[in-house]
């Protein structure tokens, strides 16, 4: 074998040629290519979605399924830390797939459905978890849909433009889905996503997904949105971004995700890497995710946070917030720093600028109608 | 005032007396996107050719701005560091970074003109 001649070719979603005759500027991104942006540019995608309803192609996520009943997939239980038995049907949660240091192996939405449990995996891991799945779930009993497209809808305006082709949507609880129909077409639609909006995230068979999306932007007040300003969009809302602010290493707690392991699994452990979990809710971390505004600068990834010129940690995603217009970021610092209001220096092009730790999200919806 | 002149790492040169204008190319601008953040040098540094000059950063990220002639800054765009997205608007006019007196002024002949920027540009490179 020769791998110096093989030729590196992304992925494609079904979206693809829909992208690039809408001005979307392809970039590789976790082994796809995906769209950046369109022609308006990062900041009013941004501002678009804070304001009415964009599209995002998020096709590249990994759509999983655990078919069957508790017997089947209840194991899971082992390296998802939730309590699978009191999740209802079409209840989705947020949580983390653990490995045996107590790091996280990725991020994770998992649903409860009719027939067994849905998760939606990123793009960057779903084949190593897929792989980590089936050291618990006999593999015969699960599928990673490659049939299936996933179409977020983010934005205000999300629900009455959804409402208007897929009928009962509006009716949906934040964080719980149903199927529904699109046309003659099952669909299952979940209300949720990752911008800090209210919104939808539509999972299609491919053959079905392209129409969708032309109907959907039939409508003026939607746009297609690209990856950039979906960056800007969850680093404002205070979400993580698997691959920089979290992953294999950094556990659950320092990441300041306690949250997405359920009550009864941080007190009974009984999961992969719960040692470490427990021991660090009951003694402590030793660093620990937040958010941090800078004054000024911005500072991106690996910027490192200094404070009275010691190094205190190190700033894993960083930007501009076109919500917040101005600098925002997150990072991991050391835990007798990680409090609000705390002021830091964050070394940019080998100068220190101020900053300091600012209690997330960045941006909040005022509701204000 | 003299033709526009451009380097291959996309700022432009416009040339008075022996006071050089620089900016950066709108085709630059394109290729960044939003603009959000720009600094600029002090009046009195000093700069080789090609020397980091300034900084401009668009939402994806941060990119340098080098000085394509050498010399002294004698004036420096504060409008662009309060409102960076004029680099955007007027990325050849009112989007400039600083003026510099150059040491040289034969050094702006080892530029592009128009013509030769846009063809370099079309081949991608």
């Amino acid at each position: 074998m020769n791998h110096s001649t093989e030729k590196i070719t992304n992925l494609k979603t079904e979206l693809y040629s829909f992208h690039t005759s809408n001005g979307g500027k392809m970039v590789p991104f976790a082994g796809y290519d995906m769209p950046v942006q369109y022609s308006e540019g990062i900041i009013k995608e941004h501002q678009h979605v804070r304001s009415a309803a964009g599209i995002f192609d998020v096709s590249h996520m990994g759509q999983f399924s655990i078919y069957g009943n508790e017997k089947d997939y209840l194991a899971l239980e082992q390296i998802v830390p939730i309590d699978l038995k009191s999740l209802k049907v079409n209840q989705s949660k947020y949580s983390v797939l653990m490995n045996d240091k107590g790091g996280i192996d990725d991020d994770l939405i998992i649903t409860k459905s009719e027939e067994g449990i849905n998760i939606v995996l990123n793009a960057a891991c779903k084949h190593r978890d897929v792989t980590r799945i089936h050291e618990v779930i006999n593999p015969s009993k699960t599928k990673l849909h490659d049939n299936l497209s996933l179409i977020a809808i983010q934005g205000p305006k999300a629900v009455n433009i959804l409402e208007v082709l897929v009928k009962g949507v509006r009716d949906l609880k934040f964080m719980t889905g149903g199927k529904f129909k699109y046309k003659d077409n099952d669909v299952y639609v979940n209300r949720s996503g990752y911008t800090g909006e209210d919104g939808f995230e539509v999972s299609l068979e491919n053959s079905v997904v392209k129409d969708f999306c032309k109907t959907l932007l039939e409508n003026k007040e939607v746009k297609l949105i690209g990856l950039g300003a979906r960056d800007s969009l969850r680093l404002e809302a205070g979400l993580c971004l698997y691959g920089h602010d979290l992953n294999s290493d950094i556990s659950p707690i320092e990441a300041s995700l306690s949250w997405a392991l359920s009550k009864i699994k941080k007190e009974e452990g009984n999961f992969l890497g719960s040692k470490v979990v427990k021991d660090q809710i009951a003694n402590g971390v030793k660093k620990k995710r937040v958010g941090i505004k800078p004054d000024r600068i911005i500072a991106r990834e690996g910027s490192k946070i200094f404070k009275n010129d010691k190094e205190i940690g190190v700033i894993t995603s960083g930007g501009f917030g076109p919500s917040i217009n101005g600098p925002v970021a997150m990072g991991y610092v050391l835990k007798e720093f990680a409090n609000e209001g705390e002021t830091l220096d964050l070394e940019v092009r080998g100068k220190k600028h101020q900053g300091k730790i600012f209690k997330m999200p960045f941006y909040k919806k005022s509701y204000v109608k | 005032m003299s033709e526009k002149k451009y380097s291959e790492k996309h700022e432009w040169v416009e040339l008075n007396g022996d006071v050089a204008t620089v900016g950066i190319t709108k085709h630059a601008t394109e290729q960044l996107g939003d603009i959000v953040f720009a600094e600029v040098p002090e009046k009195g540094k000093s700069f080789e050719a090609g020397g980091e000059a300034a900084v401009v950063e668009s939402v994806k990220a941060a990119s340098d701005v080098y000085s394509p002639v050498a010399g002294e800054v004698t004036e420096s765009n504060d409008a662009i560091v309060g409102d960076p997205s004029l680099v955007n608007q007027d990325p050849e006019g009112n989007g400039w970074f600083f003026k510099i007196k150059v040491s040289d002024v034969n050094q702006i002949n080892n530029l592009m003109n128009k013509t030769d920027y846009d063809k370099f540009v079309m081949e991608g490179a």
